[in-house]
């Protein structure tokens, strides 16, 4: 099935999302759509699945022009998409989930399970997706999850699939199998359209590639194009994809933690008797799949959780029991991982949001008082010093993209006095300017002496800016590595494998490397 | 934005993000158009009172035996039903702002006076003031106590608990007021702040339960509604507690006169120093809120308590301050009634104050200023009601479907978008709140 948009155009009131796309997916292609946040990806593909309504232009199927008044339609048309977030009932089985809204019966009325799970077996063996029907979804790994959403389109007899962002929850492993299922899928008549901002994945799988810019097609290029034109088609300008940066000259140990033990209020452990130092001027990068108690190693480095066990020390200073407020002023600076829920006050200025850690200080309070003076004075300098692009300080931070919001807090922290840059995520859902500015800050923080510490699941993002990297699973170290590692043997350590595992025998791939700091509470 | 509603998670955040990339620009005019336009929630405010006034006057012109009657003719004399029908709703409502705001007969009473002079020791200048005197003094208390939940909302809690730091407040400011003998002002004044004690221990009782527990501040507070009042009456039931001696009626002695709060324009108008208070707590919350790091906390928990914590505040020792003030600010209103109206403490004396209070500080968009003048408004209907029975039979109880036909039209700003046509837009404000849900 040839499946074309005709200049579509969606507007959603003075915005343009889309201005007059045209798009042609062959029969058999995999069709990458590439282009930063914002520039109508994802808007392009619900008109396309029939959760909006475009204002001009159509869909024309084997050239018949069609209309998609709602997701059914388009289902009905062959077409399916994978969510980014999956939609799975956790605790139905995958032959459950598949048949969801499609349920046939048995004459005497009752389900047809029998049926249901012969079909996904059916598919699961002709696409290689080694999908068991009666696993119970919740137990089931997130790629897995992923197959059962493909499953699912397959057995509505999609004959295009949409992938929205599919590898942004996937380990390297996970995508290399996902990369395996879609050959298959495209041996067998499939085609696909690969949504993402990731160049290289882009460029591992795709047939063709068009790039999208600010809602326009600005170009349709073949896979073989270098990363770095593909990087500027998207920005619009040229943009430096890897930071430059010097050898580390790691100093003294800044941040100590010894033993660290996380657990929730169920009694989960999270981060599991981990230990690791930073050093002054190094950038230790922490890298793994989310979910594996990343986000409470950092809430508890915070104090935003109790820590059940182990110490913190920043400069020889115990830190363990502090409380957030103790933790900042004892020299922590902290971008969190999600800047909306826990970065930002969205209806606040961004002047407020920028001293929304030091209000109480002076010379923004002078005892009780605010003082309003020092407050605007202080935006107006760190707006011009980040560059951060809005109408006024006064402006609602909520307004700002996405790349500004994360300068709003770049500037926050980075300007009150500290000596460890804590930040996790730091570049999650920023196109790839905001990425090589932030990078670029960070790498600045460490060349001036600051300890970093970044936590991110971005195997791009540790490769460009640690001096070293730890690999986190399950609560747990499972190794460090420098940043000559090759991927898949950090794919490895992600995965679980850890150097007790492979034991003395396995090849010790660091022996040269020149900023590894071994041994470190391994 | 029916669209934004269907598309899922994803989808909406990108568009977000799309969306906010492009500010929007324009000359001043177009933008005061649009936000009129828009439908913000000062002017849905606005057209929700207005709106309460027209269904309200429709409400009593058609529950009017006389009208009905005129339009039972209605074939016979179509234009005698509709005038019939006209008269009566805007009668009440001539009635109601002569006894509230200005009554015109009261100034042609002071230009018929022999003298200045005269007219102002006969009481004929008080006359025509007295409408707004009143008006004032029913506002006080209700100013005070929708500061109260106003205050609290900031800092996003919702105090359902104003009556109960209320009856805290005027059982501690009456027991003051007859149970010490001191020298007059230094007597005013210890009640007052006795008042501000009451109310702000039982708002600090409900601010550390939450804090320190995690009991939901509506529960609790409702709650301690429905004890304090019992205990009042507990209070009330004994000679040896509160209840004045030689009775068998819940009522307590009288305040001694030192205790009252001064009258601010003599003894023929009962404005008094109360209207002073309540004022000057407005403004007080707004500097406390805007102009002070302890306001800057409270409103940075109340629009997103994670990144507040993230930034080191301390979430749960804001909340019991928080409780504390607001505490405070009901047991004031409890005060001034005692101190500035009903000498005695009854089973009668919290009247509704501290269930209006919500609807105040919902109506004043939980802004000190909007209190102020939502608590003016119901002040002055409170104090046109009765003229308006009086003069033309419509029952009290009208001020009472006004007032909540306008929470009605307040709390559903998609349907007053509707009725005028304004573009939707800005989710939120009070009535956010009240259609999500608490804590949404």
């Amino acid at each position: 099935m040839e499946l074309e948009l005709k200049g579509i155009t969606k507007r959603f009131g003075s915005l343009v999302a889309n201005d007059r796309i045209d798009l042609t997916v062959a029969p058999g292609q995999v069709h990458a759509l590439l282009g930063e946040n914002g520039a109508g990806k994802t808007t392009l593909m619900n008109v396309l699945y029939g959760l909006l309504q475009p204002d001009e232009g159509e869909i024309v199927l084997d050239n018949k022009a069609v209309r998609f008044g709602s997701p059914k339609d388009a289902i009905a048309a062959g077409i399916g998409m994978v969510h980014q977030h999956f939609m799975l009932v956790p605790v139905f089985t995958v032959a459950e989930n598949v048949t969801l809204g499609i349920e046939e019966t048995r004459p005497s009325g009752l389900l047809d399970r029998r049926k249901a799970r012969k079909d996904v077996r059916e598919l699961s063996q002709r696409y290689g997706l080694e999908v068991d029907p009666d696993a119970v979804v919740e137990d089931l790994p997130v790629g897995i999850q992923q197959r059962v959403e493909i499953v699912k389109a397959l057995v509505r007899e999609a004959t295009v699939l949409i992938l929205d962002e599919p590898t942004a929850v996937l380990t390297p492993a996970e995508t290399e199998d996902l990369f395996r299922i879609i050959r298959q899928l495209q041996d067998g008549g499939k085609s696909i359209v690969f949504i993402s901002h990731k160049l290289k994945e882009v460029q591992a799988i795709a047939d063709t590639i068009t790039v999208l810019r600010r809602g326009k097609v600005v170009g349709e290029r073949p896979p073989g194009t270098t990363e770095d034109e593909l990087a500027s088609l998207m920005v619009g300008r040229d943009v430096q994809l890897r930071v430059s940066k010097q050898a580390a000259k790691p100093g003294d140990v800044v941040l100590d933690v010894a033993d660290l033990t996380v657990t929730d209020e169920t009694g989960r452990v999270w981060v599991n008797g981990m230990s690791f130092q930073v050093r002054a001027g190094e950038i230790l990068g922490v890298a793994g799949v989310q979910g594996n108690g990343q986000t409470e190693l950092c809430e508890a480095l915070m104090g935003l959780l109790p820590t059940a066990s182990g110490r913190v020390t920043l400069s020889g200073r115990d830190l363990t029991h502090a409380t957030p407020a103790q933790r900042l002023h004892a020299g922590f600076a902290y971008v969190p991982e999600d800047r909306q829920e826990d970065g930002l006050i969205g209806e606040f200025s961004v002047a407020d949001n920028m001293v929304l850690d030091m209000y109480s200080r002076p010379p923004f309070a002078s005892g009780i008082n605010l003082n309003l003076g020092a407050i605007a004075r202080n935006a107006a300098e760190r707006v011009q010093e980040f560059d951060v692009r809005t109408t006024s300080a006064t402006a609602p931070v909520s307004t700002l993209s996405g790349g500004n919001q994360q300068k709003v807090i770049l500037a926050r922290e980075l300007s009150h006095e500290h000596k460890v840059l804590l930040a996790s995520q730091p570049t999650r859902g920023l196109d790839v300017g905001s990425i090589e500015f932030v990078h670029r800050r960070i790498v600045d923080q460490r060349d001036k002496g600051v300890a970093v510490l970044i936590v991110s699941a971005e195997l791009d993002e540790i490769y460009a800016l640690a001096d070293r990297i730890a690999v986190m699973y399950e609560g747990k170290i499972t190794g460090f590595r420098p940043p000559t590692v090759p991927v898949e043997e950090l794919g490895l350590l992600m995965a679980g494998a850890s150097d007790e595992d492979s034991g003395p025998s396995g090849p010790e791939p660091t022996p040269s490397a020149p900023t590894a700091i071994p041994g470190a509470g391994q | 934005m029916s669209d934004q509603a269907a598309s899922p998670g994803p989808a909406a955040a990108e568009k977000k993000e799309e969306e906010a990339e492009q500010p929007s620009h324009g000359s001043f005019g177009q933008n005061l158009r649009d936000s009129i336009l828009e439908g913000n929630t000062i002017t849905v405010t606005v057209l929700a009172i207005f709106t309460a006034f027209v269904v309200g006057g429709l409400l009593n012109a058609f529950t009017n035996t006389t009208v009905l009657h005129a339009w039972g003719s209605f074939f016979s004399a179509p234009g005698h039903a509709i005038t019939t029908a006209w008269d009566t709703a805007v009668g009440a409502y001539v009635e109601m702002f002569e006894g509230s705001i200005f009554n015109p007969h009261t100034v042609a009473a002071l230009f018929q006076q022999a003298s200045f002079a005269t007219a102002v020791h006969d009481g004929y200048l008080s006359a025509v003031f007295n409408p707004l005197s009143e008006t004032c003094v029913q506002a006080t208390p209700l100013i005070l106590a929708g500061l109260a939940v106003a205050l609290p909302y900031q800092a996003g809690l919702f105090n359902i608990g104003a009556q109960s730091q209320l009856i805290g407040g005027m059982i501690l400011a009456t027991y003051l007021g007859y149970g010490v003998s001191l020298p007059f002002f230094v007597h005013v004044v210890v009640c007052v702040i006795g008042g501000f004690v009451g109310g702000a221990a039982i708002g600090w009782l409900v601010g550390e339960l939450k804090a320190r527990t995690g009991a939901h501040e509506v529960v609790v507070t409702i709650m301690m509604n429905y004890i304090m009042l019992y205990f009042l009456a507990y209070l009330l039931s004994f000679g040896y507690l509160m209840q004045a001696p030689h009775t068998s009626n819940e009522i307590t002695s009288p305040i001694a006169g030192d205790a009252h709060l001064p009258l601010l324009f003599g003894s023929h108008l009962r404005i008094n120093a109360g209207f002073l208070i309540a004022l000057a707590c407005a403004a007080g919350v707004w500097w406390l809120l805007n102009r002070t790091t302890t306001g800057f906390e409270f409103r940075s928990i109340g629009k997103n308590p994670s990144a507040a914590r993230v930034a080191g505040m301390n979430v749960e020792r804001t909340w019991v301050l928080v409780m504390l003030i607001a505490g405070g600010l009901a047991g004031l209103s409890g005060a001034t009634v005692i101190q500035g109206t009903d000498f005695t403490l009854n089973f009668q004396s919290y009247g509704s104050y501290g269930i209006t209070a919500i609807t105040v500080a919902l109506l004043g968009l939980g802004r000190p200023l909007g209190v102020v003048l939502a608590g003016l408004l119901f002040g002055a209907l409170d104090a046109g009601a009765p003229l308006m029975q009086a003069a033309t039979g419509t029952p009290v109880s009208m001020v009472l479907v006004l007032q909540a036909v306008i929470v009605l039209f307040v709390a559903a700003p998609p349907l007053i978008r509707a009725t005028y046509r304004l573009r939707g837009a800005r989710a939120g404000g009070v009535g956010g709140v009240m259609s999500k849900g608490w804590n949404a």
